[in-house]
């Protein structure tokens, strides 16, 4: 099973990240799992959501609280405790930005950039799902265009498929291979 | 087909699959995702029923009471503090003898406000006369949502399907949405016998002396004992059309040779199913999850609980200065039993507390060799000020 | 956790100017409530109480253990807002005190859930100063339609489609319906014109009895713009008439902030996502933008709204009187 902790802020879109890697997952013949931990609605705010991924089909609901993989959609929340908690031993991180901040070993996609670039507006979780998907090798690109094909429709649809190929190129293709080997999914 | 799906969503076309034409509701969290996607779907023409957005979930209740009295099926959606606004409409509505089907998108209950996930709102509501089912995975609450059409209609009582608010109702995961003609072929076209009607005019809702209140109660109560035969026979046909069991009155899981088993409501029966899976010292275990709490299965409760020696209740509630609800009407039923287990009942999860994965094996290792009192077992005690109160 | 007590002169005393909602809360960027209630608790001081529905506001300036409010606050439920207040003000007057109470509530704690509270407070006349912080929709849980939505709006339960063009029916007309309870004063506000709000707090404040006082209070994520456009926003709602800034005693108007020369409601739609279909190339949402312009043209009729005053230029003009009383 794998388990990832997506953190964002109200407004960035990642609890529909964390919808969109499940959904993938699903089409794909995969157990998924997707939720955030939830609050009341306002932009700004932070936001944590969970997605859980494996052959086999499980039934927990807990949240995740040593995840495999964080996912983070804001650099600034980097600074915030408790956000790089319970990783695992083994565990890797993908952010937004340029580079991680000192003592924070991370792969760093200019995802909120590139969603401005390609969307014209700065939500990087598409962004981010692509570049996960592309780390870990777990599922073929075309998923997450499938996910992305449910959920958009037209202009936006059209830009974000473009968008997530960019964001898909511009990291290490099966970086992260080896540790979802050793997760045992 | 598995598909893809937040629990609101399937569950909003679970409504509007079987074919509801009056919904009525009024926005809290966190069942308004039900309700949007019904409102989305009827914007664009997906869906035909009239949507009424109400002033409050008093409204929505009678809107729907309204509807069910002039012949159309109806539906309505709350939670928590909506529940309880709606609360006399409930009597009323039971009372009446009213068809009716609500989701409810089980949440804590003000004060503390709180907008996170318990089962206090439905338990409070319990005596109100509806059946009330509880759902362990979106799945259910896809299958129950349909089911529930059939067990109201077929009885005249209305039931709540009880869906734990966030937990489930936000959660995206693999839902299989039954076939059109499939809904169809299991719920007949809405036919109230009794339906307000100008060709055969009939009153309701009239004052009823001492001399027959207590007979009219009589056959309510007999109403919703007859749904112990209906609601396990419903699952079942629904099991034939489709494969899939929604759990009858409960369902039981684990190792027949135990001798502990834990029973439970709702989502967190998941958690503990794969709790007693990952962790060896939790096996040998008999799960049970209760679906129908309302009737109370005592029979099959004490069918299920043969042969243990110990069976702990997990709730998410709490009546104050008493203590565990589901926890006494489960000692209650098992107390006839020749030799009844100890029953430990514990509070879990009050005001959306997570239920981790290890809850399940400290619990077990915790447990006294005699029951205690109830108590909340995941009760911070630091968090509490000196002298406690 | 201490108890500081500050007598109420020190606390005036000690700030330039009273700050009854403190900064630190949680809002949006933007947010037209949490701006309208710090101006209302500015003019009204800090001998108040408030009762306040469940919605935005309670939330944001409550998170627990924190509070952003300086004066005694009481959240109970969301219905009840306006019978709180009652309860607060009988007390008081039992025991003889001159603090104040307001009752604060949202348009859907106000024109919906809270209706029935609110009209028989008002009815029975308890002297409370009631501020509905009007952003037209019950956005604390996700933007759905209230009957405060305007007309073809889009909202969560009310969006545009194939079938629908955003809500159906039009903006419940509250201002008659306070206006026939025929208490003493009751007024409508915009946090764009912010001494106007003040100033409108203190009138009510002065005269006994009941008051009512609704303020149209952008929303951000609900209404579709940036936070940065919060004010412009309103302001053009009171410049196309669509939102008239009015005075009423006893129920007939005696003051309203006239118009020299009224903006289409194009201008105000536009800036809106909630409006965005309204723009589309379709004849029903031409339909209803020509809707949206008799609304506001109705308006501008119903209430005067025209600056003409013997060819003195009285644009947004707030010390222009027609009737009613001698004050500034």
């Amino acid at each position: 099973m794998i388990e990832i902790r997506i953190h964002g802020r109200g407004g960035q879109g990642n609890v529909v990240a964390a919808y969109l890697l499940a959904t993938a997952a699903i089409d794909e013949g995969w157990h998924a799992q997707a939720f955030p931990a939830f609050g009341a609605e306002r932009r700004g705010a932070p936001v944590t959501a969970f997605v859980r991924l494996a052959r086999f089909p499980f039934r927990r609901r807990n949240q995740i609280l040593h995840p495999d993989f964080l996912i983070i959609q804001d650099p600034a929340l980097l600074h915030v405790p408790g956000v790089l908690d319970g990783l695992k031993e083994g565990g890797a991180v993908l952010m937004d930005g340029t580079k991680p901040p000192a003592g924070v070993e991370a792969v760093a996609l200019p995802a909120t950039r590139l969603a401005q670039e390609y969307l014209g507006r700065p939500v990087p979780n598409t962004a981010l799902a692509a570049a996960f998907f592309t780390l870990t090798g777990l599922l073929p690109l075309t998923a997450l265009a499938g996910a992305l094909k449910a959920r958009f429709r037209g202009p936006v649809l059209e830009a974000n498929l473009r968008l997530i190929e960019a964001a898909a190129a511009a990291v290490e293709a099966g970086r992260w291979r080896e540790r979802i080997h050793a997760t045992a999914p | 087909m598995r598909q893809p799906l937040e629990g609101s969503q399937a569950i909003a076309r679970a409504v509007v699959a079987a074919r509801a034409q009056v919904v009525a509701a009024y926005p809290i969290t966190p069942q308004t995702h039900i309700v949007e996607h019904i409102a989305r779907m009827v914007a664009d023409g997906a869906a035909s029923c009239e949507l009424v957005s109400v002033e409050s979930e008093f409204s929505a209740a009678s809107v729907v009471l309204g509807a069910a009295m002039a012949g159309s099926r109806a539906y309505t959606a709350t939670a928590s503090q909506g529940l309880l606004l709606m609360g006399e409409v409930l009597y009323n509505i039971a009372g009446l003898r009213v068809p009716l089907v609500m989701t409810v998108a089980n949440r804590a209950l003000s004060a503390p406000l709180s907008i996170w996930n318990d089962q206090q709102d439905s338990m409070a509501m319990r005596d109100a006369g509806w059946v009330q089912l509880y759902c362990s995975d979106n799945q259910e609450a896809v299958d129950t949502t349909i089911q529930a059409f059939r067990i109201a209609e077929t009885l005249e009582v209305p039931v709540m399907v009880c869906v734990d608010g966030f937990t489930l109702t936000h959660t995206l995961e693999a839902i299989e949405l039954p076939e059109q003609e499939v809904v169809d072929r299991f719920l007949p076209p809405y036919r109230f016998a009794r339906a307000l009607d100008p060709l055969h005019p009939k009153t309701f809702g009239t004052l009823v002396g001492p001399e027959y209140y207590a007979e009219m109660r009589e056959l309510h109560h007999r109403a919703l004992l007859a749904a112990l035969e209906v609601i396990p026979r419903v699952d079942e046909e629904w099991a034939a059309a489709t494969g899939r069991a929604s759990g009858g009155l409960l369902r039981m899981e684990g190792d027949s040779e135990a001798r502990t088993g834990v029973l439970t409501l709702g989502s967190i029966f998941g958690t503990l199913a794969d709790a007693r899976e990952v962790y060896a010292d939790c096996r040998p275990l008999r799960l049970v999850h209760l679906r129908c709490f309302r009737p109370f299965p005592a029979a099959a409760l004490r069918a299920a609980a043969a042969g243990l020696e110990r069976l702990v209740v997990l709730e998410r509630a709490i009546s104050p200065g008493a203590g565990g609800i589901v926890t006494a009407e489960v000692r209650a039923a098992l107390a006839e039993l020749d030799r009844p287990p100890q029953v430990h009942g514990f509070a879990v999860g009050l005001g959306g507390r997570d239920v981790p994965l290890d809850l399940l094996p400290r619990l077990l290792a915790s447990l006294p060799p005699r029951p205690g009192p109830f108590r909340i077992f995941d009760l911070d005690v630091q968090k509490l000020p000196e002298g406690g109160s | 956790m201490t108890n500081e007590t500050v007598s109420l002169d020190n606390l005036r005393a000690n700030q330039p100017r009273f700050s009854g909602l403190t900064s630190g809360h949680r809002a949006c960027l933007g947010c037209g409530q949490a701006l309208a209630a710090r101006l209302v608790l500015e003019a009204a001081g800090p001998d108040v109480m408030i009762a306040n529905a469940t919605g935005c506001l309670e939330i944001f300036t409550t998170p627990w253990p924190e509070s952003a409010w300086r004066v005694p606050w009481l959240h109970s439920l969301f219905e009840n807002t306006g019978a709180v207040a009652a309860g607060m003000e009988a007390a008081l007057k039992a025991q003889g005190k001159s603090t104040r109470v307001l009752a604060f509530g949202g348009d859907g704690g106000t024109f919906d859930i809270g209706f029935q509270a609110l009209s028989g407070m008002l009815e029975r006349g308890h002297e409370v100063l009631y501020v509905c912080f009007d952003n037209e929709a019950y956005m604390n849980t996700g933007i759905q339609r209230s009957s405060s939505t305007p007309h073809a709006a889009a909202t969560t339960t009310s969006p545009a489609g194939r079938a629908r063009m955003g809500k159906r029916h039009l903006k419940k007309d509250i201002l008659s319906i306070i206006a026939a309870h025929h208490i003493p004063y009751a007024a409508t506000a915009s946090v764009a014109y912010p001494a106007d709000v003040r100033k409108k707090v203190r009138r009510a404040l002065a005269l006994p009895g009941p008051s009512f006082l609704l303020v149209h209070s952008p929303c951000p994520l609900g209404w579709g713009h940036e936070g940065a456009l919060s004010i412009e926003v309103a302001r053009l709602a009171v410049e196309t008439g669509l939102f008239p800034l009015v005075e009423l005693e006893r129920g007939s108007v005696v003051g309203v902030l006239p118009l020299r020369e009224p903006k289409p409601v194009t201008e105000y739609l536009k800036l809106q996502g909630r409006f965005a279909h309204l723009f589309a190339d379709d004849p029903r949402a031409r339909e209803e933008l020509a809707h949206l312009q008799a609304l506001a043209d109705a308006n501008i009729e119903r209430y005067g709204l025209r600056a003409t005053a013997g060819g003195l230029d009285t644009e947004s003009a707030d010390t222009v009187r027609r009737g009613g009383g001698q004050w500034a």
